[in-house]
Parts: structure tokens; C-alpha cells; sequence
């Protein structure tokens, strides 16, 4: 019978979504748990900051650069119509600090770190060294993963800072370097637009829940990963698939939080 | 525990994404515009304050002198109350004239102070007596179109 077989396929794949959500929280609370060991030993949490933050600074410099001038270019065409030039400073700032900065540096931090995370952990397993640590009373949550959470949620707010500092560096080049806006109300109008509490701080929150999410996911992905050569390829497609989703999601919902009602 | 190269990189990284947020705190920002000097308080009352905000600027001939820090509905006289505060270096005579004024044609609305003659000075709590309200564009094309109407 065709129908019973769907309505099998469709009821098995709930049960099994659901199942992947408890475990996956689990995961989740037990490397929260086991944190404690990993910050008293801090060298294992500056070593992956290192494979996840330093490694992902060129593209994050590079790319913040050009979104910077990209945003100095279009800015400067459009505000062009209502003569009011001078405004490009606020609009390439709280861009990059409210929205830009957070976003585009926590996706391709998914796809440059995150991935590799999931590959990384994902052959571990495949390699057994996962379960060799077990076989040694070493926990692997404490000794593989929570290292590299705490260093990917700690890398993330940075990224995005300097994300949005060279994208506002990129406009300030393209627009009054190149173009020759005013720089006096470049800098001033930017001065006043943008408030430290409101657009910069909710900025590295936003960076952060993005950092917690995409390492959370990362992690998982690379931990639940079938043995095989196929499982961590797929593994490591559904983490920058979900990540990327997760990171868009979220933003709206903080958006709808933080810049509510002004 | 020896130190390498590894904790060196991670050291600038840390270091730089700070400068990052130093510089976006301080040069994007407006955390160095905030008054760090010492201020006091002044209130007028708009009936009409336009799209003036808390933090707008305080300025007397061009010059930043305070910041607005709360606007509320007095709801005794049924108008804005602005409170601003104002630089303890700037003293201001008790006739001095409150307008709200806007920076170009479409910019960000401000307080510009007009001193007046008087010996006295405001003092911390007192008000603007003389006030003139925000320039509301649709009021100001509506009296344009009457008045042309009635020319006729």
C-alpha cells in the first residue's frame, strides 16, 4: 500500500527530527557542563581560537573591507538624489554595526570555521579517536568540544567588530577619499547617529548569540556525523546550510527586539 | 607552560578585534560625545518638539553646549517638557530664547540658544521662558494654502 508506506516515512521522519532536537540539546547542556574543565585549561581554548578565529581573519578583513565600499558606493548614489551626501557616514555605519557586521561576519565564519569544525570532529569519529578517548576515561565532550565552543563564541564577537571597523574603514575610502564627500560630516553625522549602547553593544550581542549558535550547530554535526566518508561531507553541507539559516533567523528575531519602536 | 608563537597570534587577534570595538565605541560612536565634564540641568517647555530625540544637541551659536535628556507630556499645561543638560562651563542669562531648529533642509532637529540681555543666569532646574516650537512642514504648507486662498 503506497499511502500507509508515505504516512510510515512522514511519521518516522517526525519522530526522528524530534529525537535529533533532544539529542542535539543534550549536547548542548552537556558541553555546557563540562566548560569548567576546559577554561582550567585555557591553552586548549587559545589553540582552537587560533584554527577558528585567527585563520578566519583575512576573510573577514577582506570581506568587511569591500562591504564597506560597496555600501560607500551605493550609499552615495542614492543619498546623491536627495542631495544629502553628508549622511553617508550614519548609513554605511549603522548598517555595518547593526546589521552587516554581525551577519555577514558570523556566515562566512560558518563556512570558514563551522565547516571545518564539523569535518574536523566528524573524522575523529570516523577514526575512532572519539571512542579511544572514552576507552581512556577521557571525556571527549570536555577534551574535544567544549574547547572549541567557548573559542568559537569568544572569536565571533571580535570578528564582528572588526568586520564593521573595516567596512566603516572601506566606506570613509570609497566615499571621501574617492568620491570626496566631506569628511568633517562624514565623521560627525556618523558621531551622531550612531549610539555606543543602542547600535554598537546590541551589535556584539547579536555576534555573540550568532557565535553560540553556529558552534552549537557546528559541533553537533561534527558529533552526530554517520562513520563515513559520505556522512561527514553531508554532515558538514548541513552544518553551513543550517547555520546560515539559523544566523538569518535569529537576526530577525533580535532585530525585532533590540531596534523595536524608534 | 612555555609561550609560542600560537598564543602570540591569538594575543593579536584578541588585541585587535578590541581596537575594533574601541574604535567603534569611540570614533563611530558617540561614546566620546557623551558629556564627560560637568553639566547641569535646564527644562523648557515646546508645544510642538517635531521629531526632536533624547540625545539631540544643544547648541548656541553653533556651538555644542548640552544634550537633550528627556522629553515628557507636562500634563498640567498640556505640553512637551525637554530637559537638557547643559555644560557647567556655559552659563546662560534667564531671557534666553529656546528654539528647535533643523540642521538643513531634512537633517537631525536641535535646541539652538539665542542668550539674551538679562544679568541673572539659569540656574540647575530652571526653565526657558521664551520657547519656540519645531517648524512642522505640513502646518506651514497648510497656512501657505489659506492664505492664498484668501488672497483671492
Amino acid at each position: 500500500m503506497p499511502i500507509t508506506k508515505t504516512l510510515r516515512a512522514i511519521g518516522s521522519r517526525s519522530v526522528n527530527a524530534v529525537w535529533r532536537i533532544g539529542y542535539a540539546s543534550r549536547f548542548f547542556v552537556m558541553t555546557l557542563f563540562y566548560s569548567g574543565p576546559s577554561f582550567k585549561r585555557f591553552r586548549l581554548i587559545v589553540k582552537e581560537m587560533f584554527s577558528s578565529g585567527v585563520m578566519s581573519l583575512i576573510i573577514i578583513l577582506v570581506a568587511g573591507m569591500f562591504v564597506g565600499m560597496v555600501l560607500g558606493l551605493q550609499g552615495f548614489e542614492t543619498l546623491k538624489r536627495y542631495g544629502s551626501e553628508s549622511a553617508l557616514g550614519s548609513l554605511v555605519a549603522l548598517s555595518l554595526v547593526r546589521e552587516l557586521g554581525p551577519v555577514l561576519a558570523a556566515l562566512l565564519f560558518a563556512s570558514r570555521a563551522g565547516s571545518a569544525m564539523t569535518a574536523e570532529i566528524g573524522l575523529m569519529k570516523a577514526t575512532e579517536q572519539i571512542s579511544a578517548m572514552e576507552m581512556m576515561a577521557v571525556n571527549p565532550i570536555a577534551r574535544v568540544v567544549a574547547p572549541r565552543f567557548w573559542a568559537g563564541v569568544i572569536s565571533m564577537p571580535l570578528l564582528a567588530a572588526l568586520f564593521s571597523a573595516m567596512g566603516v574603514f572601506g566606506g570613509y575610502v570609497v566615499g571621501v577619499v574617492l568620491i570626496g564627500v566631506d569628511e568633517g560630516s562624514f565623521w560627525s553625522q556618523m558621531q551622531a547617529s550612531v549610539d555606543f549602547q543602542h547600535d554598537v553593544l546590541n551589535g556584539v550581542i547579536k555576534s555573540f548569540v550568532f557565535g553560540l549558535a553556529v558552534t552549537a550547530i557546528a559541533l553537533f554535526e561534527g558529533y552526530d556525523a554517520p562513520p563515513t566518508a559520505e556522512g561527514v561531507s553531508g554532515a558538514t553541507t548541513r552544518t553551513v546550510v543550517q547555520s546560515s539559516l539559523a544566523i538569518l533567523m535569529l537576526d530577525f528575531i533580535l532585530t525585532a527586539f533590540m531596534f523595536r519602536g524608534d | 607552560m612555555e609561550r609560542t608563537t600560537l598564543d602570540l597570534w591569538v594575543g593579536a587577534f584578541v588585541v585587535a578585534g578590541l581596537a575594533a570595538l574601541v574604535v567603534l565605541a569611540l570614533k563611530v560612536g558617540n561614546l566620546s560625545t557623551y558629556n564627560v565634564s560637568e553639566s547641569y540641568q535646564l527644562q523648557a517647555h515646546f508645544t510642538n518638539v517635531g521629531g526632536l530625540k533624547p540625545t539631540a544637541s544643544v547648541r548656541s551659536s553653533g556651538v555644542l553646549v548640552g544634550r537633550v535628556t528627556s522629553i515628557t507630556l507636562d500634563t498640567e499645561r498640556y505640553e512637551a517638557r525637554v530637559t537638557m543638560s547643559i555644560d557647567k562651563r556655559y552659563q546662560f542669562p534667564k531671557d534666553t530664547f529656546a528654539n528647535i531648529l533643523t540642521s538643513g533642509l531634512l537633517g537631525e532637529q536641535y535646541i539652538g540658544l539665542l542668550p539674551g540681555g538679562d544679568d541673572v543666569m539659569l540656574k540647575e532646574g530652571e526653565e526657558f521662558k521664551q520657547t519656540q516650537s519645531a517648524v512642522v512642514l505640513e502646518d506651514l504648507i497648510g497656512k501657505f494654502f489659506t492664505t492664498s486662498v484668501d488672497a483671492k
